[in-house]
């Protein structure tokens, strides 16, 4: 993907660029606002990060108003010291597509920046099924099948296992699915996230040879299709 | 030019206002005291006036009836005399009546057809007077001063003229009474006045003063100063200080508290994942080590930051700032979903969750923050619960008893959520301590946590202004939210009640 880094941090800004670059990504980069705003106007991106507080007279959020002011919309990742509630929400307001707090897990960054990115992709046509490998989700009637064999779903591991699916080939985090699945914004002290997991793959994996669900260690879990 | 240039003294001052109302005149007096005595002057003047005027009015018109009645008596009697006597009798009885008048205030005048005087102390027949049986008021001049008389003229037989007055001098005395009497008022309004104003001033500085010498003193950083009660109207304003001032304390306590415990509990973790980095940096043999040690300290930093997170969002709801996304939460919703989401973990570690939730009213508050605190106290609960053993989560709307113990109202006025488990509980002294920063029960320390999350609980009930109430259930530890229901409107006036 082409992604746009705009972060005033050198540190922040190498890791997160090298991070990236490792990941497949080409990025280009600005360590202020008015380049930032220069890049993100003149050229077409995948994905843009921002950090909320810039240098130079721009911040993040008058570049990410810009941008929409002018029908671009390209998907803003917002990356913030701000952790308020209300931060939040101001700079979902303000257009971003998400928002990440400092400090943050490598991992976290990228699976929500792949997640952005797949998002923009797929927003065409409104899908009725879902097809991952041998596995099938059929979205109206709710039905769940895996190599012609019905799996029975509680209406919460439908809503799990469809985010995974929709995700699919690429890590999801522990917070991603409480924000996304769950729409909780809290910090759950416990592995309430991982035991509906598991819970999940007793139906989905267990009964079958090979597993699709797979734990990626420090970040979360991808969905994987078997190769066939 | 030069005056204009002179400092304005304080309470007389020309207000400009702002640039719509220049040229407006202002009342110049900005002191209570002085407009009070003034305006207590002023009625006072008006008042004495007004009544002055009164007994003025009603004195000279006593005085005019009297001497009216007087001279109507007398001419009377003298016509009488005309009527036996004819003009000599009168004339003599006329003369009579001058000389025994002592006061010398009779008036007389008994002229002929032709209109010459045949008696009397008038000099000749007035011009004004041309009817007759008419009261005339006149002033007349007497030997040396002249004085107003009543005179009423008398039509006598064969074209004789009669002509009885009398002279009001008493009402002109009674003037320079009342005259003297108004400026003496006046002197002794305006000393009262000033002394008044005085004593109000005094009495005003003395209220102000005691207000401004403790705010000063707050704001000179002494927090433990409070306004003195003195049991007079402006009790409301101290008291509503004092409260204020008590809570700005609280603030404060709180924050010098979380200073104190981030010193002392943040230190640790960092201490930990610096020593650790710092060695497998000096004794690290292979990189798998220098990785395990990475992994370890990225663990306490993010250790640290639940920490440092957990801490600012405690503060930003004590500080009251959250209460702008308060909207009507629907708990049944909300506590039916959370059970969901730690059910599943609560089986996981062998307990068994009971839910137990009567239909409850919509409550006004933070959605996102009632959640967190619940969260927290199912996290406790499953982190606390030995296996095998019984949690349960109870919710029900409570009303209100009264002191004789029968039920007041028919419509819930709070909701009680419950959180039970069979854990090892905590003794009386811990529960006392259970809502404070960073307090860990000694049967605690084994497991994971900073000793926050009750903290947050608390700060998040009484954003709702509830309370939280812990007890010992043997086994284990029942934690109760008790939150009031309360109108989106009440929300302002109950602030100050239920922190009280």
């Amino acid at each position: 993907m082409h992604i746009l880094l705009v972060e005033d941090d050198p540190t922040v800004r190498s890791f997160v660029l090298k991070g990236l670059k490792e990941a497949g990504h080409d990025v280009d980069h600005a360590d202020n606002g008015k380049d930032g705003l220069y890049l993100a106007v003149g050229e077409k991106y995948d994905i843009i990060i921002l950090d909320r507080m810039l240098p130079g007279g721009v911040d993040g959020l008058h570049i990410l108003e810009t941008l929409r002011s002018q029908k671009n919309n390209t998907p803003v990742l917002l990356l913030s010291a701000l952790s308020d509630v209300d931060d939040r929400v101001d700079g979902l307001r303000a257009g971003g597509d998400d928002y990440v707090t400092k400090p943050f897990a490598f991992s976290e960054l990228l699976a929500r920046v792949e997640a952005l990115g797949r998002r923009g992709h797929n927003e065409t046509a409104p899908e009725t099924t879902l097809t991952v490998g041998d596995l099938t989700l059929d979205l109206l009637s709710r039905e769940v099948r895996r190599g012609g064999q019905k799996i029975d779903l509680q209406p919460r591991e439908f809503r799990l296992l469809e985010f995974l699916v929709r995700n699919a080939g690429q890590v999801v985090t522990r917070t991603m699915l409480l924000e996304k699945v769950w729409d909780y914004h809290f910090d759950p002290q416990t592995n309430v996230i991982d035991v509906h997991v598991s819970r999940l793959r007793q139906k989905v994996d267990k009964p079958f040879q090979t597993a699709i669900i797979h734990t990626v260690r420090n970040a979360g879990y991808i969905l994987r299709p078997t190769q066939s | 030019m030069r005056k204009d240039k002179k400092a304005p003294r304080r309470w007389l001052q020309w207000r400009r206002g702002d640039a719509s109302k220049v040229g407006r005149w202002h009342w110049p007096i900005r002191s209570a005291g002085i407009n009070f005595a003034l305006g207590y002057g002023v009625l006072f003047l008006i008042s004495a006036t007004l009544f002055l005027s009164f007994i003025w009015w009603s004195s000279t018109n006593l005085l005019t009836q009297h001497v009216r009645a007087f001279i109507e008596t007398d001419a009377q009697e003298l016509t009488q005399r005309w009527h036996y006597g004819g003009p000599p009798a009168l004339s003599s009885a006329i003369t009579d009546r001058l000389e025994q008048n002592i006061d010398d205030d009779a008036l007389y005048l008994l002229v002929d057809r032709r209109g010459r005087r045949l008696a009397g102390n008038l000099p000749g027949w007035p011009v004004a007077i041309t009817k007759m049986d008419h009261f005339y008021e006149l002033t007349i001049r007497r030997y040396t001063f002249s004085t107003p008389a009543q005179f009423k003229a008398y039509h006598l037989t064969h074209g004789f003229k009669l002509i009885v007055g009398h002279d009001i001098r008493g009402r002109a005395l009674l003037s320079t009474v009342i005259t003297r009497t108004l400026i003496w008022c006046a002197v002794m309004i305006a000393l009262l006045a000033i002394g008044g104003a005085l004593v109000v001033r005094n009495l005003f500085r003395r209220i102000v003063g005691s207000i401004a010498r403790t705010a000063s003193a707050v704001a000179s950083g002494d927090l433990n100063h409070r306004i003195a009660l003195t049991g007079s109207e402006t009790d409301l304003v101290a008291e509503t200080v004092n409260t204020m001032l008590d809570r700005i304390n609280r603030l404060m306590e709180g924050v010098r508290q979380v200073s104190n415990a981030i010193a002392h509990d943040l230190r640790t973790p960092i201490t930990r994942a610096r020593n650790q980095l710092e060695e497998a940096l000096f004794s690290a043999s292979s990189p798998d080590e220098l990785r395990l040690a990475a992994d370890k300290a990225i663990e306490d930093l993010d250790h640290i930051t639940g920490i440092f997170e957990a801490l600012l969002r405690i503060a930003q709801i004590e500080a009251g700032a959250r209460r702008s996304a308060f909207t009507m939460v629907d708990l049944n919703q909300l506590l039916t979903n959370m059970a969901e989401l730690y059910e599943a973990s609560a089986e996981d570690a062998g307990l068994s969750l009971h839910m137990d939730i009567s239909p409850l009213p919509p409550l006004y508050g933070d959605e996102r923050m009632l959640q967190q605190a619940l969260a927290n106290l199912l996290d406790n609960a499953i982190k606390f619960s030995p296996p095998r053993s019984l949690l349960s989560l109870t919710a029900r709307p409570v009303t209100a008893i009264t002191p004789r113990g029968h039920t007041a109202h028919t419509t819930p006025t709070g909701i009680e959520i419950s959180v039970q488990d069979q854990g090892p509980g905590m003794n009386e002294a811990d529960i006392l301590r259970a809502h404070e920063r960073f307090f860990r029960a000694e049967s605690a320390r084994h497991t994971p946590g900073s000793g926050l999350g009750l903290s947050l609980v608390q700060a998040v009930t009484s954003l709702h202004h509830g309370r939280l109430i812990l007890t010992r259930t043997n086994p284990g530890l029942k934690v109760t939210l008790f939150l009031p229901l309360l109108q989106q409107d009440a929300d302002h006036t109950t602030t100050t009640a239920s922190h009280a």
